[in-house]
């Protein structure tokens, strides 16, 4: 059941698309629905009633992104099935349980409280509306953390094994799928760059009122919750971006090297700091993979194996194999692969046909290979390689951002405490630009965890290729083209509300 | 713990109880489909948006959480349906992504489009999609185009992957029954939700014709389901062979739903009894009632008692069992543990529910809301 390469670019490319769609809006809601919090929390123990108008305020405009989120959302779940069919039976039994327990855990408290909070300031009590407040926060992020323990697992597949009777792997251990490290430091990495770009979006949207001079003690204040938030998590982010490469360098070694241009694996490997690629290198010739390069020595063995002197693999030597450092080449895998995939087939057709000597004997090397049985699928050893442009791009970009974000809550804060932040214009202006740059950062981190580990739906295990619906492409390019144009009116709407709902301010609520 | 089957009735009988809560939940659907008939003026329409805007969010949870039930409990389905029917589920999907969008974005300043553009996003969410809905719940007894290789992967055999379906007459009255049916529930949502004379007068009408068409189709479907042929499987060699009036075989075999299934249909007529003569608000609880029965009765007539739930048209033999669909044993235990939330959560719900609706909605509160939809 092989798919065409056609159909498999179009399932990928609105997979993509719905992805960063969806991920416009997540973020936001998952740190403005603390911001919020934490602004009524203020509110009911001060009783300045000038907090809860700021905290209205925000949840105003966090009203208007979460609709469209749970709008784009909602198609995620589904496109596992509608586009990615055999992934949905292959991995579905390990796969399918987080789904279902994010829906049973967060989105129902979500759903339930979201009510509560909008519509319920006079209905119940003070401290119940905050209490839902809470819960909607905690929801939201809750469900992040199922998704992302869902996608940590297809990073790094742990508790589960194959069972060739039903041709798809299995649940071993839910506690080694919900604690499995790339889940958590995935989870933590995710949630604290929401709050940081919920930080970012109250701290320039303030900003611009602190230019219009309207609105200041309300600008203000809310700079100054922001910026405290903003960098309090910044710091979270960074070191949960730590660990998160960590778990690349030890699972994902082709996405670490890709991230990083890394062609020629070295002992004591650099980061490069800022580099330009040559579109000319190709995997195993000897051009330099940069036209222009600026490195910290020593960093990226540090980063990813917290060890100066580790030896980093390289493009080059996970293609072709490294015999001194102990790295398998991909041929030798692929064909390795293809002895599992064949043993598997005999098993089923001496199965079949009752011969069970033959058929255990089949299912021996069945399992000997087992490992491999992923690499079977590929066409050709380069297959095994990510686009390297795409993932050193857009890893240096959210690097760099967050590096930018970090500095900008120091200003700001330092600024808003000795209260001259609304003096000070440059400052001001630079808040508003990086608004953007925060939804930048956000979709170069996406695109690095999920353009970084192709060709694998699953690492190692299943290939893309082989996970997609058996549907006609022609269909697929419909619904693309469908979505495209629903998501964009919908996402211009969204802005135009946004940005009237900003100019109406505070106290036009 | 338990063993497999146990397991795989078990999940089968929660996914039939989301279903069921999901079909009570349509009643926001339905009522999107009559803010141009129950509401004459933009006040009135604005209370009636608002009434369902407090509930919009549970139903679609409803039916995440049902995809998400499915998926855990069910994968085979979830791949062979949705990566088969594929047009029919995108076409579903779109009808609830506009769903989302358009409470919040009715009534906001500047939303490009203007309040009549999302009002019709309503109305095709609450018509076409629940349309749709029934359409693809038929095709549980009516089956789909697909085959099921020896390695449990799937695929559709026909090019119109799933719109095939519409041609069936059982397939359509299904889903127009379900459409009245969310239309009535709408109406009687109103009559418990809002306190305004002039919509609630309006109500018995809108409750008397959309009753009276869903009272047609529903005996046409039941009468079809008493019937017509159903798949049934041997529990030990798993072959399956064609039972003539198999569901009237099961409900013999399982009494118990005949009981149920009685006192679901007494109670959703006592309901619309009771709206009619009495304009009682509390009729949507006995309707209500007798709609999450009912359903749950026809989901389990489908699942249990070695039917096939999901028959293959191309190939009798791929046809979906409870028993060839499901997840591993394992699986299945962890999740049986995580459903021991659901009471939880439909207790906090109903605690949420009562203590938001424990007056009832009026003009004045919406006008004075600051953030109303």
């Amino acid at each position: 059941m092989e798919h065409t390469e056609v159909l498999v670019d179009w399932s990928r490319a609105q997979f993509a698309l719905t992805a960063l769609y969806h991920w416009l809006f997540v973020p936001l809601t998952l740190g403005l629905t603390f911001i919020v919090a934490i602004m009524e929390t203020i509110y009911v123990k001060t009783g300045d009633e000038k907090w809860k108008s700021a905290t209205k305020y925000w949840m105003g405009l966090l009203a208007i992104n979460f609709a469209i989120g749970l709008a784009t959302g909602i198609i995620m779940e589904f496109e596992f099935g509608t586009n990615w069919s055999n992934y949905s039976w292959i991995v579905g039994d390990i796969f399918g349980a987080p789904l279902a327990i994010e829906g049973l855990m967060a989105f129902f408290m979500e759903s339930t409280f979201f009510a509560v909070m909008f519509f319920g300031w006079n209905k119940v009590s003070k401290k119940a509306h905050l209490l839902s407040t809470w819960l909607v926060a905690i929801g939201s992020n809750l469900s992040a953390l199922w998704i992302l323990v869902a996608n940590g697992w297809m990073q790094h597949p742990v508790g589960m094994h194959f069972n060739p009777d039903t041709a798809r792997n299995e649940m071993e251990n839910f506690w080694e799928v919900f604690l499995n490290p790339n889940a958590v430091s995935k989870f933590l990495h995710t949630v604290s760059s929401g709050y940081v770009l919920a930080s970012l979006f109250v701290i320039g949207i303030s900003a611009w009122y602190l230019i219009k001079k309207r609105d200041t003690q309300f600008a203000r204040r809310s700079i100054i919750v922001a910026s405290s938030f903003g960098l309090i998590t910044s710091i979270f982010l960074l070191t949960t971006g730590d660990e998160s490469a960590h778990q690349v360098a030890l699972n994902q070694p082709m996405k670490l090297a890709a991230m990083e241009g890394l062609y020629d694996g070295e002992k004591r490997a650099g980061i490069i700091a800022f580099g330009v690629l040559d579109t000319a290198k190709e995997i195993g010739d000897d051009i330099n993979p940069f036209l222009v390069s600026f490195e910290i020595p020593g960093a990226l063995s540090f980063l990813g194996y917290h060890d100066l002197n580790a030896f980093v693999p390289g493009i080059d030597d996970l293609v072709k194999g490294n015999e001194k450092h102990g790295i398998m080449s991909v041929s030798e895998k692929m064909q390795k692969g293809k002895v599992a995939l064949a043993a598997l087939s005999d098993y089923k057709t001496y199965k079949k046909e009752g011969d069970i000597a033959q058929a255990s004997k089949a299912l021996q090397t069945f399992e000997a290979n087992q490992a491999y049985m992923g690499y079977g699928y590929l066409k050709k050893p380069e297959d095994a390689v990510p686009n390297v442009a795409l993932s050193f791009y857009s890893f240096h970009t959210m690097v760099g951002l967050g590096t930018w974000f970090l500095i900008l809550f120091l200003i700001s804060l330092y600024y808003s405490m000795i209260n001259e932040m609304h003096n000070k214009k440059w400052l001001l202006y630079l808040a508003i630009a990086t608004i953007p740059l925060g939804y930048v950062a956000q979709e170069a981190g996406w695109i690095v965890a999920e353009a970084g580990r192709q060709p694998w739906a699953i690492q190692d295990l299943l290939p893309v290729g082989m996970a997609a619906s058996n549907v006609a492409s022609t269909s697929v390019m419909i619904t693309f083209w469908l979505f495209a144009v629903l998501f964009t009116a919908l996402l211009i709407a969204e802005v135009k509300i946004m940005l009237k709902q900003i100019k109406i301010g505070p106290e036009g609520h | 713990m338990f063993d497999l089957l146990t397991l795989q009735q078990y999940w089968w009988f929660l996914i039939s109880l989301l279903g069921a809560l999901f079909v009570f939940m349509t009643f926001v659907q339905g009522g999107q489909t009559l803010l141009y008939t129950l509401a004459k003026t933009e006040d009135e329409r604005d209370v009636l948006v608002n009434s369902l805007g407090r509930k919009w969010e549970l139903s679609f949870t409803m039916l995440v959480m049902f995809g998400g039930a499915l998926f855990a409990a069910m994968p085979l389905f979830y791949a062979v349906s949705f990566g088969g029917a594929y047009y029919v589920w995108m076409a579903i999907l779109f009808c609830f992504i506009i769903q989302a969008v358009a409470y919040e974005y009715r009534k906001k300043p500047d939303n490009l489009y203007g309040e009549r553009f999302y009002e019709t996003l309503l109305y095709i969410n609450g018509s076409l999609g629940i349309f749709l809905i029934g359409v693809a719940v038929a095709t549980l007894f009516t089956g789909g185009n697909f085959i099921v290789n020896e390695n449990n992967l799937s695929y559709w055999t026909m090019q119109s992957y799933g719109l095939e379906a519409l041609l069936n007459p059982f397939n359509v009255a299904f889903g127009l029954m379900l459409v009245f049916l969310a239309r009535m529930q709408g109406a009687l949502y109103f009559l418990n939700n809002v306190a305004v004379d002039s919509i609630t007068q309006r109500v018995k009408k809108v409750v008397l014709v959309n009753f009276s068409m869903f009272l047609v189709l529903f005996l046409y479907v039941v009468a079809s389901i008493l019937f017509m042929d159903g798949l049934r499987y041997d529990p030990n060699t798993f072959v399956v062979s064609v039972e003539s009036m198999k569901f009237l075989h099961s409900l013999m075999d399982m009494p118990i739903l005949i009981g149920l299934l009685l006192i679901g249909v007494l109670s959703l007529l006592y309901g619309v009894f009771i709206a009619l003569t009495k304009n009682a608000q509390k009729a949507i609880w006995f309707t209500g009632l007798g709609v999450v029965i009912t359903v749950l009765v026809l989901f389990l007539l489908l699942g249990l008692d070695y039917s096939a739930f999901y028959p293959s048209l191309a190939d009798i033999q791929s046809s979906l069992t409870i028993q060839n669909s499901s997840g591993s044993q394992y699986t299945l235990e962890v999740m049986s543990i995580v459903s021991l939330l659901v009471p939880v959560v439909l207790l906090y719900i109903i605690f949420v529910w009562r203590s938001m609706d424990r007056s009832e909605i009026t003009i004045d509160e919406v006008k004075s809301d600051a953030h109303h939809y």
